[in-house]
């Protein structure tokens, strides 16, 4: 029998060379969604907006969403978006935060109640109020940085220091570009985001932690080799891996877009985007990252300029 | 070598067995697990395994409320109640205030120009104020109040903060007694109540079909008072909206008679003469003698009942009324009088509560998730394992089997530890199934790599299991920091999503490194190949 291989045993591409490239247009990319995000930003969720969400389902028969909008509309409630989704004829309705405190988010559900309850049933009801969103904010926040600074310290560990350093630039670059996937998509930014963002941090760490961990073994092996030749060694020899577990992480997203239902799509197609960035990125920016930072070309790599016994060694 | 010690093997298959063995019950529906529960001997019951995966709000349906103390409502209690303390000390001590004793945001202020009767009510009203004493921290060494005497004549009495925050602590106690009590009274199934923060409480009551009137029940104080209607709006007296006249205002003496913490009992039932949904209620011996006494002093006059600062009724008194029972008619319909009754059934809140935060899934939506999530599992797996089969073949096969055994494991771990399952969680798994298939990767491409550098087959096997191990150790402990701080970071679905995530990395040391490992060294010790297959 013939096994299928995704990518040849032996290559020799030289990745490295490619970071002429690569560099620019992540600089773009990373500019461009920074601009983005101040000029459009996030299409927040009421996680972190406050307001309230409401679903519904038609009874009988089918939904009529210019109807549901028109009486939406005319509560006076404000700014309020009313859409259709899925293919069963559900409509969302999103009513802003209501001055008033929380009791002004309780008559928004009065009102609803009143008018819909007749033809359509209430599927999902989420309400939020500023105070929460506001703390929901806060902590979404802190754990993203508290990720990115306790994996950074577990690298410092186990690392190199410029091991470490080039890994979390891969990691920064790959939040900032789902984070533009967020902002130019439009899909809805909440609890569940930040949830897609921390697994894609982990997800990125993989990756570059997988390329580098040979990386470390080859430097041991190879004291003399150039650096753009060690690196270019490293990815080659780790690539099949790297399209393996990106086809099968990929396959098994697929799988949830497609068949996992509207209220995890979101998520869903971000995080199969954000395994396409983060492969790109511990290819193309962590590792040639590490030419312009220290492991310079031509020298002698400081592999041995530490205790070599305080670091993890693969058992031979 | 490939070799393993049969002590490593057999508590590896325990451990995969009874792991499995977890995971059984929670493809049983309920019904099936409570049948088999009731048939079975309890031996049986004992040895087997019964427990489910527990099902978040988001896949079986149900509410899901965050109370808040209102702040400034319990302090506005607390300032009413410093104030009656107040007026008392004056009273025992004779002191008049001028113009009385006013309210201020943060607690109360006099004014006693007499040198001499302002020297004798100080030490009194220094008295009010109390060291704070904390359930958790004990004595604090901070008192309650700060009683300020002023040059001007003006006495100041303050709440302070430590004092504020011990009351709120203790109104969110109470609160959630009061709350537990009204959502069982209700007759709703397992509703969970806990303490969120210092001043939250977080209801979650699984497939509620009517969320609106739950939330209406804990909304409400429930403070019922039984005082005089007055003649005039002049003297001691509030002005409170009366059901009777349409929500008009009447004055409503500020003497409080008997109230709703004397109750032992209340009943919906029906007026016999008029017919109309009313609540009858029954007082403790404290109550009935108040309220005997009441109403035999102000026979012919109409009394209030007062239920959260609205006069329900003003109904008069006929006959003094001494065996503590009694009854509250308001134009009720059946379903508000039966609400009434649980609600003073269950006593009143220390505060008012405000919801601040609701989730509610219908129950078809649930199923819903449950099904979609079912169907992207599936897929999910036939594609990586259709994949991982053709990539490597009879290597791949055992990955399968690891992969199947992994997300087995997740479910078995899940049922034990009664980690909920969300609808982020089954995302999570999918995800699972995707990256777990990495480690074997990440060894069975080492084993390639030291087969083509002219390894030996048992000395490349050797080498790509120990080579990848160390890699596989790094990435996933990094992948576990980003789960663990989004276990402490998120709240409610997204924690479920990490649960998964964690037990995931945890397992797949066991399935991906040592149970292959196993399942490669039997196959190597039975066929001995020349060439390895992959």
């Amino acid at each position: 029998m013939r096994l299928l291989r995704l990518w040849p045993d032996e290559s020799h591409f030289d990745f490295m060379r490619l970071r002429r490239f690569s560099f620019p247009l992540s600089a773009l990319m990373s500019v461009g969604t920074l601009v983005l995000f101040l000029i459009i930003g996030l299409n927040f969720g009421i996680d972190f907006k406050g307001g309230t969400l409401i679903e519904l389902r038609p009874k009988a028969g089918q939904s009529d969403v210019a109807s549901v909008r028109h009486t939406a509309n005319g509560f006076g409630f404000g700014e309020t978006e009313v859409q259709e989704f899925g293919n069963q004829g559900a409509i969302s309705i999103r009513f802003p935060l209501q001055a008033g405190g929380e009791t002004g988010q309780t008559l928004v559900m009065q009102k609803a109640h009143e008018a819909f309850d007749r033809d359509y049933a209430f599927d999902r009801v989420e309400t939020v109020g500023p105070r929460v969103s506001g703390e929901l904010v806060q902590s979404g926040t802190i754990g993203v940085v508290l990720s990115v600074v306790a994996v950074l310290l577990y690298l410092w560990f186990r690392f190199e220091r410029e091991l470490a350093l080039g890994a979390i630039v891969g990691t920064l670059h790959d939040i900032v570009l789902t984070v533009g996937v967020f902002v130019i998509s439009r899909i809805e930014f909440n609890m569940t985001s930040i949830a897609a963002i921390l697994t894609i941090v982990g997800y990125s760490l993989n990756e570059t932690v997988v390329v580098f961990d040979r990386t470390r073994e080859l430097m041991r092996r190879y004291k003399t080799m150039p650096t753009e030749e060690l690196l270019n060694r490293s990815i080659n020899s780790t690539m099949s891996r790297t399209v393996m577990t990106a086809t099968s992480t990929a396959l098994s997203l697929v799988a949830l877009v497609l068949f996992g239902g509207e209220a995890i799509k979101g998520f869903s197609v971000v995080m199969l985007i954000g395994v396409v960035i983060c492969t790109y990125s511990a290819i193309f920016i962590s590792s040639p990252f590490l030419i312009y930072i220290g492991l310079q070309a031509g020298g002698g790599i400081r592999a041995t300029g530490r205790d070599p016994a305080a670091l993890p060694q693969a058992a031979e | 070598m490939l070799r393993f010690s049969s002590s490593k093997l057999v508590g590896t298959l325990a451990v995969i067995i009874v792991g499995l063995a977890l995971a059984i019950p929670s493809f049983f529906s309920p019904e099936q697990r409570k049948a088999f529960v009731a048939s079975a001997p309890s031996w049986l019951t004992a040895l087997v395994p019964t427990r489910a995966i527990v099902l978040g709000l988001d896949l079986q349906g149900g509410s899901q409320i965050v109370l808040e103390v209102d702040r400034p409502d319990l302090t506005r209690t607390m300032a009413q109640q410093l104030r009656d303390d107040v007026r008392r000390a004056l009273r025992e001590e004779g002191v008049q205030a001028d113009g009385g004793v006013q309210i201020t945001p943060r607690g109360v202020q006099l004014r006693v120009s007499d040198p001499a009767a302002r020297a004798k009510a100080l030490p009194k009203l220094q008295a009010l104020s109390q060291p704070v004493t904390d359930a958790v921290l004990g004595q604090t060494g901070a008192r309650t109040l700060e009683v300020r005497d002023e040059p001007n004549g003006t006495i100041q009495l303050t709440f302070t903060e430590a004092g504020t925050n011990a009351r709120v602590r203790r109104a969110v106690q109470q609160a959630i007694e009061v709350v537990r009590r009204r959502v069982d009274l209700g007759g709703t199934t397992e509703p969970s109540i806990q303490q969120q923060g210092a001043d939250r409480i977080l209801v979650q009551v699984p497939g509620l079909q009517d969320p609106q009137r739950l939330e209406e029940q804990l909304g409400k104080t429930a403070k019922l008072e039984f005082r005089m209607l007055a003649d005039s709006a002049a003297g001691d007296v509030d002005l409170l909206p009366s059901r009777d006249s349409n929500g008009q205002k009447v004055p409503v003496e500020r003497r409080v008679m008997a109230d709703g913490a004397d109750l032992t009992d209340a009943q919906p039932g029906f007026d016999q003469k008029t017919n109309e949904p009313i609540v009858n209620f029954k007082f403790n011996l404290r109550g009935a003698q108040r309220f005997g006494q009441a109403t035999s002093e102000n026979v012919g006059r109409p009394m209030a009942i007062v239920l959260d600062n609205e006069v329900v009724s003003a109904p008069r008194i006929l006959q003094p009324i001494t065996g503590g029972q009694g009854q509250i008619s308001g134009r009720f319909t059946v379903q508000q009088a039966n609400d009434l009754s649980v609600l003073l059934r269950a006593g009143a809140l220390p505060a008012k509560l405000n919801i601040i935060e609701r989730r509610t899934v219908g129950p078809g939506l649930g199923r819903d998730s449950i099904e979609a999530g079912k169907l992207a599992t599936i897929a999910a797996t036939v594609l990586v394992v259709t994949m991982m089969f053709a990539c490597y073949g009879v290597f791949g096969l055992f990955a399968n089997i690891a992969l199947m055994v992994h997300v087995g494991l997740i479910l078995g771990l899940m049922s034990v530890l009664e980690a909920t399952m969300t609808l982020p969680g089954i995302a999570g798994i999918v995800l699972t199934i995707g990256t777990a298939v990495d480690s074997n990767v990440l060894i069975y491409e080492r084993v390639r790599e030291e087969v083509r550098a002219g390894r030996s087959i048992p000395s490349a096997l050797q080498a790509g299991f120990d080579r990848a191990f160390a890699t596989i150790v790094d990435s996933n402990s990094t992948m576990a920091i980003a789960a663990i701080i989004l276990f402490f970071m998120g709240s409610g679905p997204v924690r479920g999503f990490a649960v998964v995530f964690i037990l995931g990395i945890l397992t797949t040391v066991i399935t991906a490194v040592t149970l292959t490992r196993m399942m490669i060294a039997v196959w190597y010790h039975r066929f001995r190949p020349k060439v390895l297959p992959i």
